[in-house]
């Protein structure tokens, strides 16, 4: 991509650093009886990556509808970029990019069409729309695709796509709804690559993902979200070092005949925290090698054993 | 920061932008529509205009010279009512609820409100296009005379927007498409037999008759033949057109809440 390229995209964060870009207090969806969100709070500062993580159906992209204006807050508060989703919905759009979990590009446009009619929704000219796609289409790396149907894209070509057509307005917020779901490992990491590059350009980045390594590789801060409300939050490393130990050493049991795993019974009993997973067993010391030696001495011999660092895995499935 | 004026929930800049949108999806498939809209009413006119009026002696009744003459107009009306419902029906959930293309329209400044009248619109313009290319035809046969015909495809599209707009507003609401099959058979079908293009519904039992003149394409019917043959009057003009709009008028404001209220959810 050319160097000076959408380096513009910064800038309005900056200027705009004394409002928060989301505040939430006690915000509520409800369907029906059914609460998808439950009250929670949370704050996004200027130009921060912040990250919602939770498995699917813990209320993540309720949380994002409302943010993004589309779908009316049951209680609580809301502010997006200074203002009130639900009555300035138009003007809040106008400065903000949605990314979402399902990409809805036009698939009877061509890739650069759908680059330009978009921006033409956002009142940008013909001219400088034809002119910022071509800059878009760089940062997608899909510059010799303009002119080939979409429905004729790769699933990462399409999301690329999806993420540079959120970028037509200069958005001092891009909410990202699962970015990476359903790529292939080489897909998802060009998209963290290109998400890493709008982060330095200062763009606040809000996005939504059920993936561990995700949060980790982009997120600022984070919450992790746990059927509607907010079971933690932090920045990556801190709810790592509060949650679950330095190390975490993981055991395998060879499996019966009739499927079920040979383990011993009072794995817990060895001054350990444990969580008995299908297929192993997960055991949070500070030096896991320690740990292994003391399950060796008193008699537990498990087929397989690892050690390795503590991940937001663990802290996912510690809280949740 | 955001301006502080509260924004208006619809404007003619949003609603261009759609439309700009839709123009440009249409170009790569307009060939192929066009040339269908366009056979469709040939076909009735061909077929029960020509065909059957060549059997009908006396079309002093019909105070029109020939039989083709009755039918020609009144297929413009009711075709724009069936292609309208078409557009209404099938297309409309498949752009709410499948392709995702509204969706993501509203994460733009476009309001829902734009949204939904702008794709109404949009069938009226489609409308509009094939009405006018049906009027040619009707031109050529010598049987649009007046030049007040060159009003009869607006009329043609009022007749098509007031079903695109009750209908648009009802598919809106909709999950499923099962309901679309009846709608066509036992609504859009007995409607277009019923509406007094092929025979005066003069002719239909007593509560028939006011069932037919209750319906907006009835309306349609007669406003594109009073215009096409020269025969309207001020009277049934103002009449047959203020009671399009208000199907339009009380659709369009159905449709802006039911569209709101599906793709806000």
């Amino acid at each position: 991509m050319r160097p000076n390229s959408l380096r513009h995209l910064g800038l309005a964060a900056t200027i705009g650093a004394m409002v928060r870009p989301v505040e939430a207090t006690k915000l509520t969806k409800k369907f029906g009886d059914f609460v998808a969100v439950n009250g929670i709070d949370f704050t996004v500062e200027p130009g921060e990556t912040f990250s919602l993580l939770g498995p699917n159906g813990a209320g993540k992209s309720s949380t994002m509808k409302m943010v993004s204006t589309v779908s009316p807050i049951t209680s609580g508060s809301l502010t997006v970029l200074g203002a009130d989703p639900q009555l300035d919905g138009r003007n809040i759009r106008q400065r903000m990019g949605v990314v979402p979990q399902e990409d809805n590009l036009d698939l009877e446009l061509t890739v650069r069409e759908n680059l330009v009619i978009y921006a033409r929704y956002f009142g940008i000219s013909w001219a400088a729309a034809r002119a910022l796609s071509n800059d878009l289409l760089q940062f997608a790396q899909l510059t010799e695709r303009a002119d080939a149907q979409v429905e004729s894209l790769s699933g990462g070509m399409k999301r690329r796509l999806t993420i540079a057509r959120a970028l037509v307005n200069e958005p001092e917020l891009l909410l990202l709804d699962e970015p990476t779901t359903g790529l292939d490992p080489q897909a998802r990491h060009l998209l963290w690559e290109r998400l890493y590059t709008l982060k330095e350009r200062g763009v606040t980045l809000l996005l939504t993902t059920h993936y561990m390594d995700e949060a980790e590789q982009l997120a600022d801060r984070l919450v992790i979200m746990d059927q509607g409300s907010i079971a933690a939050e932090g920045r990556p490393s801190e709810l790592i070092a509060s949650h679950v130990s330095k190390e975490v050493l993981e055991l395998r049991f060879p499996a019966h005949p009739d499927g079920t795993r040979n383990r011993p019974e009072g794995l817990d009993r060895h001054g350990f925290r444990v969580e008995l997973l299908p297929d192993r067993v997960l055991v949070y010391a500070d030096d896991g090698e320690a740990a292994l030696q003391t399950f060796r001495n008193n008699g537990v011999a498990p087929s397989a054993s690892m050690v390795r660092r503590a991940t937001l895995e663990d802290v996912f499935l510690a809280l949740t | 920061m955001i301006s502080t004026t509260r924004p208006r929930w619809l404007t003619i800049t949003g609603l261009r932008h759609f439309l700009e949108h839709q123009f440009i999806r249409y170009r790569a498939t307009w060939r192929s529509t066009v040339i269908s809209s366009l056979l469709f009413p040939i076909f009735f006119l061909v077929t029960i205009g020509f065909g059957l009026g060549s059997q009908i002696d006396d079309t002093s009744s019909l105070g029109t010279t020939d039989y083709a003459s009755f039918v020609g107009p009144g297929v413009l009306a009711t075709v724009a009512m069936l292609q309208a419902g078409g557009l209404s029906l099938w297309p409309t959930l498949g752009a709410i609820k499948w392709e995702g293309t509204y969706q993501a329209a509203l994460a733009t400044p476009l309001t829902a409100a734009e949204l939904a009248t702008g794709h109404i619109l949009w069938i009226g313009i489609r409308v509009l296009v094939g009405a006018s290319l049906y009027l040619s035809v009707l031109v050529m046969f010598g049987i649009a005379t007046s030049p007040l015909a060159a009003l009869a495809p607006l009329a043609a599209a009022l007749t098509g927007l007031a079903f695109a707009a009750p209908l648009s507003a009802f598919t809106a609401t909709r999950e499923k498409d099962s309901s679309f099959g009846p709608i066509n058979r036992v609504g859009l079908t007995p409607m277009f037999l019923f509406s007094g293009a092929f025979f005066p519904v003069s002719q239909l039992p007593d509560t028939v008759e006011w069932f037919s003149r209750a319906m907006p394409v009835w309306h349609g019917v007669a406003l594109s033949r009073g215009l096409i043959t020269g025969t309207i009057g001020w009277f049934g003009a103002v009449g047959h057109t203020a009671y399009l709009l208000l199907w339009i008028l009380v659709g369009w404001l159905f449709a802006v809440r039911t569209f709101t209220a599906r793709l806000s959810s």
